[in-house]
């Protein structure tokens, strides 16, 4: 048996949750502000895209959390051949740990049957991680600060839907994500964040709808009918008018991902995932031993 | 900007409607999922369970011409003394089963949030002269700015985001978005946004 490659993680993920929790990515604040400027001038959604800008900046000077819910951590990690998963799980648990003691994350874990907090965000199914063994010689960790306002917005729908005269094609996709951003009206923190994911059964379906949420908010899907209907969905789930904060206006998401699943015949999930306008996410590559970190 | 101070009176409560911008200031508590389910279960009783009175009047004080603060706050504990990092609201719908017995029991003037309520909720406010304040959601550091001391908390066997923080706050900012005059901003929204998904669904 190989000896297994020996590294340790728990500062470099520390510092990862970090910037998580207090440093939005440049492409999230530049998309709100592009949205703050378009609204109308002194307009309620206006002034509250102006104070959640003005938060984003306090946030990442202070280094305190964006928002108070700072979520599900869920982590993506890449990494070559030969590193023990076990390992690396042990030591984000307690970056985990330290970074609940630093007051970047809130004790968010809590105890499904008897209603106890663990205070350290440690739990059944909490971090939530996701390996992911690659060929490049580099380890990659994605993390993901997901809030249980978005979360519980989000749906999972199935085609046809008589209802909405939806049927088992991308028209038919369209209308059920049209009502959903509907329904959430602005309950997940408008603008959000849109993940979707046509087809798989319904674990793979939710699963690859959040893998989209870490795409760059300005990337072009490479499948031109999904490209598409990513800028048609912007669009018109914009036209809804719900805007900010659900007060109405011009913005009420920010961008739209969409990936698409092999599904079996008698199935046809549509799954949503709503990410509230505090899209925190960060990367951090190591190689060598040396750590980088992306915004 | 209507600059407001707690406790607050029926006659100011009313004098507000939907879209006014208001900065509050004096003290509020903090209550969310597992405080509206205690206020129901334990201090709506006749008489309170022994074990809650203490609580339950300290409650009462602060709520009666109060405001609840629909948030789970990040919190830091140093010397002894604790403060706010992070104090966004949290979604409030989730309390509409409550909000109506809990304005009307502890006469409550202010509840603050984010998303909006429900009809229920709306009906109290008109009916004892309430309001909903919409807070920024997200915007946890900005909020937590206004929390000027941290005086107090109860339950914190609830956990921190769950727990009753009773706090200080100078010039907290949020739009009135339900008023005491049976108007609900979320409801225009919800009823304008319906006219367009029915046009975006026939195209």
């Amino acid at each position: 048996m190989p000896t297994p490659r020996a590294i340790d993680l728990e500062d470099a993920a520390l510092e990862l949750i970090r910037r998580a929790s207090t440093v939005l990515p440049e492409d999230v604040t530049d998309a709100l502000k592009r949205a703050h400027d378009r609204e109308e001038s002194g307009s309620a959604a206006q002034q509250s895209l102006a104070s959640i800008l003005q938060n984003i900046s306090m946030a990442a000077e202070a280094s305190t959390p964006v928002c108070q819910d700072t979520g599900t951590l869920i982590f993506h990690v890449y990494y070559p051949f030969g590193y023990s998963t076990a390992s690396m799980i042990n030591q984000i648990n307690r970056a985990t740990i330290r970074a609940t003691e630093h007051a970047y994350l809130r004790p968010n874990a809590v105890h499904s049957l008897t209603g106890k907090n663990s205070g350290n965000n440690l739990g059944a199914g909490a971090p939530q991680f996701h390996f992911h063994e690659w060929e490049t010689d580099e380890i990659l960790v994605r993390l993901l600060l997901k809030g249980g306002g978005s979360e519980n917005v989000c749906a999972q729908c199935k085609l046809p839907d008589t209802r909405l005269k939806a049927g088992r094609n991308l028209d038919g996709v369209r209308k059920v994500v049209l009502d959903t951003i509907f329904a959430a009206q602005g309950m997940g923190c408008a603008p959000g964040i849109l993940g979707i994911c046509i087809g798989g059964d319904r674990g793979a379906g939710y699963m690859s709808a959040k893998e989209q949420l870490f795409r760059p908010m300005n990337d072009r899907n490479p499948v031109p009918e999904l490209a598409e209907l990513e800028e048609r969905l912007l669009k018109e789930t914009n036209e809804l008018g719900i805007g900010p904060m659900g007060f109405g206006g011009k913005t009420t998401i920010l961008s739209v991902k969409i990936s698409a699943l092999h599904r079996l015949p008698a199935s046809f999930f549509v799954s949503i995932a709503y990410l509230c306008w505090a899209g925190r996410r960060a990367d951090m590559t190591i190689k060598n031993g040396e750590v980088v970190y992306h915004a | 900007m209507r600059k407001l101070t707690l406790p607050l009176d029926e006659n100011t409560i009313r004098s507000l409607h939907v879209g006014d911008p208001v900065l509050l200031s004096g003290v509020m508590l903090t209550g969310r999922d597992t405080a509206h389910t205690y206020f129901l279960d334990e201090l709506l009783k006749d008489p309170i369970p022994e074990s809650e009175v203490e609580v339950g009047k300290a409650v009462r004080r602060i709520l009666h011409g109060g405001a609840i603060y629909h948030c789970g706050p990040v919190v830091k504990k140093e010397n002894e003394t604790w403060t706010f990092v992070a104090a966004g609201p949290t979604t409030s719908i989730r309390e509409e089963p409550y909000e109506a017995d809990v304005i009307k029991h502890f006469g409550v003037r202010v509840v603050i949030g984010k998303g909006g309520m429900g009809k229920k909720t709306l009906a109290a406010c008109q009916e004892h002269g309430a309001i909903y304040l919409h807070a920024i959601g997200g915007a946890a550091t900005l909020i937590a700015r206004s929390v000027t001391q941290v005086e107090s908390v109860y339950k914190l066997e609830f956990g921190v985001p769950e727990a009753l923080w009773r706090i200080r706050v100078e010039d907290f900012p949020g739009v009135v978005t339900m008023d005491s005059h049976g108007k609900s901003i979320h409801e225009d929204i919800r009823a304008a946004s319906q006219r367009a998904l029915e046009g975006l669904l026939a195209g």
